[in-house]
């Protein structure tokens, strides 16, 4: 029963999650992806992205420190940032990074810097969900994580 | 396939081993198949990673560009496709895309975030069979098998029909490399540009897909029985049926003969319309104009050409045509097919192009161009006489110039006092694969014209006799004529170089008054492959190639310009011109160029009048050689071209005179055929 519960719980942390714009349709290619030989292959994704991530938020955040600012090459990080967002499905993470390449191509430092910090929130706002989400999803049981429970 | 042609031959899946294009895949097909996936990022590359997987397919991931390219060099045939990212840190992926297509010839898909046109057009410039924008879903992945299906089909049709691999094939994007388009357009027909040339990408590969068409080869006996019958029928009242009743081969087909009959036609105007060197291309065209006069700088022929294939304007031509030679710039309607390979030459010798093709980039001025060139060289007179049907295969090739320029640029080489071939300098070597392929098709149809043309060669033998072939190739011409035109990517003269044969043969002949450019001018064209494929290699030779076609003088001066050709005008052909590269040699490519034709001459149209008795054996002995050494993928061409001359012996004297003169076309050539695999990335 609790386990059943506890599913359920899951199944709507999930379903929030594409409600609340955090993710989006990639999310669930990645759940495709995911089966008995790689049964935890979400978790281990977003592991990655978190872990790649984090070196070019700290990439960003020297090159905004820099006056005057480097629009060209903040572009190439968020960019790159960008991609990796995408390829998760971090839907909210990716409209913020498409703010700050705007304000990048217009060269505007304020709006970078703006941009980027509220970027840097929904980057962690979006970890903390996921981290929970899968650490729940291991409580009730690998056969039923968000895979396949599609709503 | 597998074939050793392809690179990336990839037996997909073990199961697959040698599946050809256009047989039955093996049944798991797809499954199996080999994916290489570069990317940066390490997140998107384990999400595709575990996509292809998913497909059944066989995965390898790599995040860095140049651990990726060495992975494939190191195991040529271990991938069937090449998924890469666009932005790298290491190395811009289009670069990467570049080098693939080059060396491997693999097809490639490009995937970037980043959806806009400009990098999606790039991508498809730089060759890519196909560009996903990420976040990539796994039904994008599920269909790639058909890139690897569709390139390894064309592959087999151009071996085939070239009988050489032709890499370039390259995806689309093979292509590739000919820059005859961008040469084209900017008049100079340089090829220095390589594949990067997106131009010439796109076009090349653009004329590959175009030309692809079931090829036969066109061995020199093929060709000799092909002219005598259309001889026999009489040039007016050849048409194809006939021609094959008589010829009565297996297994060639109307269409088959229709288009060499093409090409042979072009050839013949352009041994008739040599005397423009700069409007090489009406030169060829009008038979009696025959003017060498100075071919002048191949950028009349380039403009010919140029024109012809509709890049340069039409004026343009004429006036080139007009100040080169004074002829009638009757661009007749050079059928060339070869326009579409962007050849430069496009003028009037389909025939050309084939040399041009086949030679596809010529680094090296070939000898091989040495029949491309021959068609122009010749005297107005002497063209009318070679007029006769002999299509003016772009020859002259005299690709003479295979500079490593890129093939693409179809120099007419020929201009150089001995219409040499043109080279088709497939642009950039990178485009080597593709253009090969390309060329190596159409040669017989499209005679690659121009693009072929041996620029280098041309460029150079300018300044000695004028090349009065520009050859219609334009392209080609142009390059001679500068002789600077590095003829880099010795676009395929190729046969091709029709134009470069009439350019170049002008030049010396002009002054001999050959009639025995005529013959040559069958001849050039299949020198002009040679030529290309030399030159391709031979950057050295530029001239070489241009040459051989061109020069036959009557008075043969066998000794091969730069040596190579020993054997008599014919081969010299592009020896004459091999002046290596432009300098200095042009004069003796010229001697050797007017040999050649006139040895071709005499051959080819049994004009062979002027011809000495020795000429014709050299010819005839030159034309063996020349299929011997051409390179074994130049050979096709190599043959195409032979085959026009139709003089059996012009063609086996140019060929002899080829294989041996040029010293070793193979090793030039290395051409497979078209391919100009050998373009070092």
């Amino acid at each position: 029963m609790e386990r059943n519960q506890m599913r359920r719980q899951l199944a709507l942390m999930r379903q929030s999650f594409f409600d609340q714009g955090f993710l989006d349709e990639q999310f669930i290619q990645l759940e495709e992806l995911q089966d008995d030989a790689n049964p935890n292959f979400v978790e281990e994704v977003v592991t990655l992205y978190y872990r790649d991530s984090s070196r070019l938020i700290l990439n960003i955040d020297q090159a905004l420190e820099r006056n005057p600012l480097d629009f060209n090459k903040l572009d190439n990080y968020m960019h790159q940032f960008k991609g990796s967002s995408t390829s998760i499905g971090a839907k909210k993470v990716k409209a913020e990074c498409t703010q700050f390449r705007e304000y990048c191509k217009a060269g505007n430092s304020e709006g970078c810097m703006r941009t980027f910090q509220q970027l840097k929130k929904e980057y962690a706002i979006l970890k903390r969900k996921l981290e929970a989400f899968f650490q729940q999803a291991r409580q009730a049981g690998p056969l039923e994580t968000a895979c396949r429970s599609r709503n | 396939m597998n074939q050793s042609n392809c690179k990336g031959s990839m037996s997909t899946a073990s199961s697959s081993t040698n599946w050809k294009a256009n047989d039955v895949v093996p049944d798991q097909f797809p499954a199996g198949l080999r994916v290489l996936v570069v990317d940066d990022d390490p997140t998107c590359l384990v999400i595709l990673e575990k996509m292809l997987r998913t497909c059944l397919y066989e995965v390898t991931k790599c995040n860095r560009a140049e651990v990726a390219l060495s992975m494939l060099r190191e195991n040529k045939n271990g991938f069937d496709i090449v998924i890469s990212d666009v932005h790298m840190p290491d190395m811009d992926g289009f670069k990467l895309l570049e080098h693939i297509g080059l060396e491997m010839d693999l097809p490639v898909i490009m995937m970037s975030a980043d959806d806009g046109k400009q990098v999606v057009m790039k991508g498809v410039t730089h060759g890519a069979c196909d560009y996903l924008i990420k976040p990539v879903r796994i039904e994008a992945l599920k269909n790639i098998w058909q890139h690897v299906v569709r390139k390894k089909k064309n592959e087999w049709k151009d071996l085939e029909q070239s009988g050489s691999v032709e890499e370039g094939d390259r995806q689309p994007k093979l292509s590739e490399d000919v820059d005859y388009s961008s040469s084209a357009n900017e008049g100079n027909w340089k090829n220095s540009k390589k594949r990067k040339d997106e131009e010439e990408e796109t076009e090349e590969r653009d004329d590959t897909s175009t030309l692809k068409k079931p090829r036969v080869v066109w061995s020199v006996e093929l060709h000799q029985q092909f002219v005598a019958a259309v001889n026999q029928l009489g040039i007016d009242k050849a048409v194809p049926k006939k021609i094959l009743e008589l010829m009565n081969v297996p297994g060639l087909t109307r269409e088959n003969v229709a288009s060499h009959l093409q090409k042979y036609r072009l050839y013949l105007r352009r041994l008739s319309g040599v005397s423009q060197h700069q409007g090489m291309n009406n030169s060829f065209m009008s038979p009696q104009d025959a003017t060498f006069g100075a071919m002048s700088s191949l950028n009349g022929l380039d403009l010919q050409t140029l024109s012809v294939t509709g890049q340069l304007p039409a004026q343009s031509l004429a006036t080139l045509q007009a100040a080169g030679l004074g002829r009638s710039t009757t661009k007749s309607g050079i059928p060339m097919p070869l326009v579409d390979q962007r050849n430069l030459f496009s003028f009037e010798n389909p025939k050309l192009r084939f040399g041009e093709g086949q030679q596809q980039q010529m680094s090296s001025n070939k000898p091989m161009n040495l029949l491309h060139g021959i068609p122009t060289t010749m005297e107005p007179k002497q063209l009318a006489s070679l007029h006769q049907s002999a299509q003016s295969i772009g020859s002259m090739n005299m690709q003479v110039n295979t500079h490593g320029g890129q093939g693409s640029s179809l120099l007419m080489q020929m201009a150089q006092p001995q219409s040499r071939g043109q080279i088709l300098n497939e642009s950039t070597s990178s485009h080597g694969p593709r253009l090969p392929s390309s060329i190596g098709q159409p040669i017989m149809t499209n005679g690659i014209a121009g693009g072929v043309i041996g620029r280098n060669g041309i460029g150079d033998n300018s300044r000695g006799t004028g090349y009065n072939q520009v050859p219609p190739s334009s392209s080609m011409l142009s390059f001679p004529m500068n002789h600077t035109t590095e003829l880099a990517g010795n676009s395929f003269p190729l046969g091709s170089s029709p134009g470069i044969s009439n350019a170049t043969s002008k030049g010396p002949f002009q002054e001999e008054g050959n009639s025995e450019m005529k013959g040559s001018a069958g001849f050039i064209s299949s020198y002009d492959i040679f030529n290309d494929l030399n030159q391709h290699q031979h950057k050295s030779h530029d001239w070489e190639l241009q040459n051989v076609g061109l020069h036959f003088d009557a008075s043969q001066n066998a000794n091969p310009i730069q040596g190579n050709l020993d054997v008599s005008p014919s081969v010299l052909v592009h020896q004459g011109y091999s002046s290596s590269q432009r300098s200095g040699q042009n004069r003796n490519a010229s001697a050797v160029g007017r040999a050649m034709f006139s040895g071709v001459e005499c051959v080819e149209q049994g004009n062979m009048q002027n011809f000495s008795p020795h000429l014709n054996n050299l010819l005839v002995d030159n034309s063996i050689r020349v299929k011997a050494e051409t390179i074994p993928d130049a050979n096709s061409q190599t043959t195409l071209f032979t085959e026009h001359f139709g003089q059996d012996d012009l063609m086996s004297a140019l060929l002899k005179q080829q294989q041996g003169g040029i010293g070793t076309a193979e090793t030039d050539f290395d051409l497979d055929g078209y391919s100009m695999d050998n373009i070092p990335v």
